[in-house]
Formats: C-alpha cells, structure tokens, sequence
C-alpha cells in the first residue's frame, strides 16, 4: 500500500553553504528497514524535482534509525546569495514527508 | 560529573533563556553561542567604525544582569561572544560587572595576517569550489579560524568567571568544560569525540528539548516556558542529555535524534577542530522523565588543519512582493511576473539571477506542496541579485506601479519598495594547524 512518509519517520533539516540536509528518522525501529528500501537517493532527487540542482547523497545510520540525506546545489547559492524564503533548508525535510512510499500493511 | 547548559543557540535567540537556566536549576558551566558565518563582516563593519565595537552586543548586560547568581551558584559562562574584539567585549563585561574575573581567547581572527600567510603559500581554496583565495582578496571582510576547545579549556585554567571567545566550532565551548575538569588529552580523541556529539546536541539550543520538532508537535507541554538543553557529562565520556524539572519542552530520544542529525555530513567523519565523531557509534537510552543517556562513542585524531571562515562581498540583492486576492489570484500573481520581467528586460538590466516564488502556493516546498486550487491570496515575491548595485535598484521600483497599471486586486505594498542589500557571501576554506596561534588574556 501507499503512504506518505510521514506514516513512519519524521526529519529535520537545515544547510551548509548550498547544501541542505535531511535527517529522517524512523518512528519505530521496525519501520528503519522500510524507510532503506523506499527512500533511494534517486526517488529522493526526482521528489525535490527543480528544487535541487544537484545529486542526492543518502548515509545509513541503523544505530539510530535514521538516514541522512545531503542534497547539493539545493539552496540557489545558500545563505545569504539565495532569493528563496526556505534560503536554509529549513523546510526541506516537511518537504520530504510528503513523499509516497509502498509499504506492507506488517510494517506500519 | 559536570553539568553544561546552552542558553543561546545563535544571536537572536530567546533572550530570557540564559537567566532562566541559572534562576531555574543546578548548572556548573553555560555556554551561550552567537556567532553565525556572516554575524561576523557585520561587526568587523562595526569595529571599522568604532574601535570599541565588533561584538555581541547583547552579551554583557546579560552578564550583568545574571553576575550576582553566578556568583552565588559558581555557575561559569562561556561564549563566542567576543566577535572580532573579544577585548572590547571583556572590558565591557568588566566595566558593567565589576567582581568578575573575564579570560579571553584570541588568535582566531587573521585579517589583518591574510597576506603573509597568502604570502608563506597558503592558498586557502575554497572547500566546495576549489577557486584561491587570491581570487577575491580585494573584497574579503572578514577572515576566521574556528578554534577548538583546548585554548578555551586554557582560559578555564584562569579560574575566569567568564570565558570570551572569537570564532570557534560552537561545540567546543562545551567540549572546554570537559578538558578543564576531567583532564582530556589532545590524543582522548574517544572522549573528545563524546564531548563533541555532547556539544552538537545543545549548541542549537531549545531544539533539543522539543522546539522545531515535528514528533507530536502539538502535544508538547508548555512551549512558552520551554527548558533550553543541559548536558551532565561523566569523566568517561558518557553523558545524559536533559533539562531543568518543571520547565516546558521535552526531551525524549525522538526529538534528540532530530537534532543529532541537524546540520551534518557524513556521520562517520563529523569533523571538528579537536578530533572527527563518528555518529554511527552512538548508543542512545531514552530514560523517561526528560533524560537520555549516550554512551559507546568512539572517534578518529583531528585533522592536521582547521577551518577558516571568510567573508566577502558578493554584489547586491533585493526582493519585493505585492499581494494579489482572489479569485484567479495565482494567474494575477503570475501575470505580474511577466510584466515585471518584460520590464527588466526592456530596461536592458542584467542580473545573475531573478527568482520568482508564489508565497501561499509552493514558495518553500516546491514541487511537493500539496495542490491548492483557487487560493484566496497569493503573495508574489521577485528577488533579483547580481554585481551593479543600481541596477538592482532601477528593479525595486517596478513592483508597487502594478498597483495601478496591472492585474486587479494587488495590495500589501504598505512597505514601500524593496531595500537594496549587500551580499556578503561566505568562503569556506582550510589552513595547516601550526599557521594559527592561540593565546589567552586576562583582562582586568
């Protein structure tokens, strides 16, 4: 079935430079395996779509639950060169728990 | 065990913060944080213009205001709040509170050095583009080494009340504490590592103790009174995050585990000045009542260098908005744009960029907003930047004519025109260890 992400993680975000950042972070340590599975570095590039200029890199922490997700160019120069209102990335990581993903009904 | 609390996550925050974490519980060190990468060209313009200025002006009458509990409870504070004059800032602190002893750490600004150490052939490239700092000599503003925490544990040694700092990684104001009292080594770099993730946990204050934090948002109690974060640190590195009993917030490892991975990069290599933390090593325990415990944190030797913050002038921006109503307001919004760029155009102006965002639509979120059709008000907002001051100048005064001669139902431009603002952009950069040299004053 198809979920938004929120159903099972929540995040944080922020910047460095033209850089934003996404902590994502499981709500329960059994959703961590779906949240591997569904978020691929890729599925989160097409989401952010004309957002984010550049590549998506994703990290795993399984200590924690989380991912953490480095999306580049994705702040139109970042800081105090960016025109946007998010100019830090303050929102991408809202952004992010819209997304779609296909889940088992067992892992919810 | 020691306890550090933050009361300050970034210049501007909640001013009443520090006091109420002395007024409200047990604390042996505060750390309050000001310093954003371009806070500081802001006051090196500051110190061009009066010699006496160039800090954080906000910092000394806290201290005044909280010198009398400090004393009482031995409660000693550390901050980044010296800027690019943490002497002007200490004698201000003196001078406003006399009975306290003010240690400062100096050897963090280089602008006035930039040259001989160009000169001696360090290029300083900048980290994301790899252009040298030659490059953009004529307009630096500002030139920063972030210092580590064993210079700031030095000031400590004085037995100083209160510790001001330069630019420094904004953890190792709470990393200090930790060599001061349980005697870390430069080669602890286990323990360092543990001090490191402890001070990245509450350098951002109150967004450890459930501010900013989207789990069960609404449920969080009394976010009026909210604790800011304080870490009890033991000498084996381990250490429990929490906050005052009876203050709002909450601190849980949800909300924790937000902030861990607020503003980092790779987890494995977190690389400060005092040693690299690996994030994937860390042992959380959500405790109940407001405590969660870390423990197992392991790191690797610090780099051979240090990072240097550099400002410069970029060029010129401004951004405007009018506020078009329903109905069609989104089609209203957009026609204007059209009109505004048709303009620009015709004028012949040249910009590096000129951006356009429908607030109310999708400004922040972008092809993930949700779809909203038919809004009731759609706020336009055209930001333009780029090297010739007046020609973004000629565009701030094309938005408010669209009043009169464009779509129907504009308002909002009760402002006036937009105000041009300079770009001061930011360089991050490398430079080897040895080139920097700290040393640290007492200042009666």
């Amino acid at each position: 079935m198809k979920v938004p992400l929120s159903r099972i993680a929540h995040t944080r975000s922020g910047d460095k430079g033209d850089l934003s950042n996404i902590g994502v972070i499981a709500r329960e340590e059994r959703h961590y395996a779906a949240l591997v599975r569904e978020l691929t570095p890729d599925r989160v590039e097409a989401h952010f779509g004309e957002l984010v200029k550049g590549r998506v890199e994703r990290f795993e922490l399984p200590n924690l639950g989380a991912l953490n997700f480095l999306l580049y160019e994705a702040l139109d120069g970042g800081g105090t060169i960016s025109l946007r209102t998010d100019a830090q990335g303050k929102t991408h990581g809202a952004a992010l728990l819209a997304m779609e993903i296909e889940v088992e009904e067992g892992e919810l | 065990m020691i306890r550090i609390a933050n009361g300050q996550g970034f210049w501007g925050d909640w001013l009443e913060a520090p006091v109420r974490l002395v007024e409200q519980g047990p604390l042996d060190y505060l750390m309050l944080d000001y310093l954003a990468e371009v806070t500081m060209s802001i006051l090196q313009k500051q110190k061009a213009a009066d010699p006496a200025l160039g800090y954080a002006r906000d910092f000394p009458p806290l201290i005044a205001r909280i010198a009398k509990l400090i004393r009482e409870r031995h409660v000693r504070i550390l901050a980044n709040a010296g800027g690019v004059n943490p002497i002007a800032c200490a004698k201000e602190v003196r001078r406003l509170a006399p009975g306290l002893k003010v240690a400062v750490v100096l050897g963090d600004d280089i602008l006035d050095s930039l040259d001989t150490l160009l000169a001696a052939g360090h290029a300083m490239r900048n980290m994301d583009t790899g252009q040298p700092l030659s490059t953009i000599r004529e307009e630096i503003q500002s030139a920063n080494a972030y210092l580590g925490a064993f210079p700031i544990a030095e000031a400590l040694a004085t037995g100083a009340d209160v510790v001001i700092t330069g630019r420094c990684t904004d953890s190792s104001l709470a990393v200090a504490p930790m060599i001061h009292e349980f005697g870390w080594k430069e080669d602890d770099y286990d323990l360092l590592a543990a001090g490191t993730i402890a001070g990245h946990v509450i350098e951002c204050g109150a967004q450890s103790t459930g501010g900013n934090s989207q789990v069960d948002w609404q449920s969080i109690p009394d976010m009026a009174d909210i604790g800011f974060p304080i870490i009890e640190v033991e000498a084996d590195g381990t250490f429990t995050v929490t906050k005052h009993d009876g203050t709002g917030g909450r601190v849980t490892s949800a909300v924790v585990k937000e902030q861990l991975l607020y503003e980092i990069g790779d987890p494995r290599r977190y690389t400060m000045a005092d040693c690299v933390a690996d994030f994937t090593t860390i042992h959380l325990t959500d405790e109940g009542h407001d405590r969660v415990h870390f423990s197992g944190i392991r790191g690797a030797p610090r780099p051979p260098t240090l990072k240097v913050s550099i400002s410069y002038h970029y060029g010129w921006k401004a951004v405007g908005t009018l506020v078009f109503t329903w109905p069609q307001a989104l089609e209203k919004a957009r026609a204007a744009d059209r009109i505004v760029r048709t303009h620009l155009d015709q004028l012949g102006l040249h910009f590096e960029k000129i951006h356009t965002e429908y607030f109310g639509v999708n400004a922040c979120l972008g092809p993930a907003a949700p779809p909203i059709t038919d809004p009731a008000e759609v706020e336009l907002r055209i930001g333009v930047r780029g090297a010739d001051r007046k020609a973004v100048d000629r565009f701030t005064r094309e938005l408010i004519p669209l009043v009169l001669n464009g779509p129907p139902g504009a308002t909002g431009y009760g402002e006036g025109r937009p105000k041009v603002r300079e770009i001061v952009a930011y360089w991050p950069a490398l430079i080897p260890r040895q080139a920097i040299r700290t040393r640290v004053e007492v200042v009666e």
